[in-house]
């Protein structure tokens, strides 16, 4: 049930998802602290899409910021999901890595910069496949790179949700932030049902999808280190606490060991439902962590 | 994708530019930027073919009422009229904020 006290909230909360990608990178920033790198006036767009017949937008659906979040240096990375999905091109790809790259160089010249994904993305954009293929493995690579230094913070709000490639770069962040509007997960439902059919998993089925994909369920499952509400103060909050707690001890995807031991354990004879998983793995790597 | 650019008399310099709006579907991106000389150029790429005339008449419209030394650049997914009258009108408060 809802109260009048959550009616308030709800209704006087500042949205994030419906924020574009610039809007979403600009409010993670301390005030009047951003500035924006390769912006859309620099013109540097997609050479592979007007020859398909596709119109480019002038940053490539890539927004790059640069600025002070919690007083540390930072640099923001925002994904544009109303664009092409948010795939993946040969220059949102350079964008990425680049910013990755050069927040790694500042790290290793003495200026700890952290990076913020905020990636709504299906993965690889189909018509720069090979190019897409090569800027997502070089993302992956810029950010084990980078969190040796400082975190790297996926936040993945909705409503397009992050898959595909992109999903191994979430993967590899240092903390990932979920709504519950977001869906996080390798294959996406239509890709699934597409493959293997509608009886292995019927992607229309919102309620599923939901219990399997969703924000909360990851995070309760332990994959996603804080679940917030669709509100920019909140997530702006969130990102800041991970900043100013710096590295985690271990990052999520270095405890193979942990993640292989918990699908060995599994019995695969019968079917799991969603919330069995979250009370079998509902641990979360850094509980884990703890130990 | 079709290509269309208009040109238009302009007589009042703008000191600022603006960029709004998304290519996303029915959506469309919108750059003003000030330029030189005693006209604005509109450079458009659509994904829509054969609305030339449609397009000609918003800008024909647009221009009735705005008179700053532009260069507009529109990437445009299939917005409708509306919607890119919305888009330019935004831009044009962007750029005089």
């Amino acid at each position: 049930m809802i109260t009048s006290r959550d009616k308030t909230t709800f209704l006087n909360r500042q949205s994030f998802l419906e924020l574009d990608a610039r809007g979403r990178a600009a409010a993670l920033f301390d005030q009047g602290t951003s500035r924006e790198l390769v912006g859309p006036f620099d013109r540097v767009e997609s050479p592979w899409l007007a020859i398909q017949d596709v119109t480019p937008q002038e940053d490539d659906g890539c927004v790059v910021m640069k600025g002070k979040i919690a007083g540390k240096a930072a640099v923001v990375v925002a994904l544009e999901g109303a664009f092409q999905g948010g795939s993946m091109g040969e220059v949102s790809g350079e964008k990425m890595t680049a910013a990755l790259d050069l927040a790694c160089a500042d790290s290793e010249n003495g200026q700890p910069t952290s990076a913020v994904i905020l990636l709504e993305t299906g993965g690889v954009r189909l018509q720069e496949a090979n190019l897409g293929l090569a800027a997502v493995a070089e993302v992956m690579a810029s950010i084990l790179t980078l969190r040796k230094h400082a975190p790297v913070i996926c936040v993945t709000a909705g409503t397009v949700g992050c898959f595909g490639g992109m999903s191994l770069a979430a993967g590899l962040s240092s903390y990932i932030v979920l709504t519950r509007e977001a869906r996080l997960g390798l294959n996406g439902p239509e890709v699934i049902e597409q493959e293997n059919g509608i009886d292995e998993w019927d992607s229309s089925n919102r309620a599923l999808v939901f219990a399997i994909n969703g924000g909360e369920q990851r995070y309760a499952m332990g994959l996603a280190d804080a679940l917030v509400e669709d509100d920019t103060p909140q997530i702006a909050d969130a990102v800041r606490g991970f900043i100013a707690k710096g590295l985690p001890h271990v990052h999520r995807s270095s405890q193979v060991e942990l993640y292989r031991s918990r699908i060995g354990a599994l019995d695969t004879s019968r079917q799991w439902d969603p919330n069995e998983l979250r009370r079998a793995w509902g641990t979360s790597a850094s509980e884990e962590d703890k130990r | 994708m079709e290509q269309i650019e208009f040109d238009y008399p302009a007589k009042r310099r703008v000191s600022q530019r603006a960029h709004v709006g998304v290519v996303g579907s029915g959506e469309l991106e919108v750059l003003l930027e000030p330029t030189e000389g005693e006209r604005s150029h509109v450079f458009i790429r659509t994904s829509v073919h054969g609305f030339g005339e449609t397009w000609k008449a918003v800008l024909d419209r647009f221009f009735s009422k705005y008179d700053g030394i532009v260069r507009i650049q529109i990437n445009d997914a299939g917005g409708t009229p509306g919607s890119v009258m919305l888009r330019l009108e935004q831009a044009v408060e962007v750029s005089e904020q």
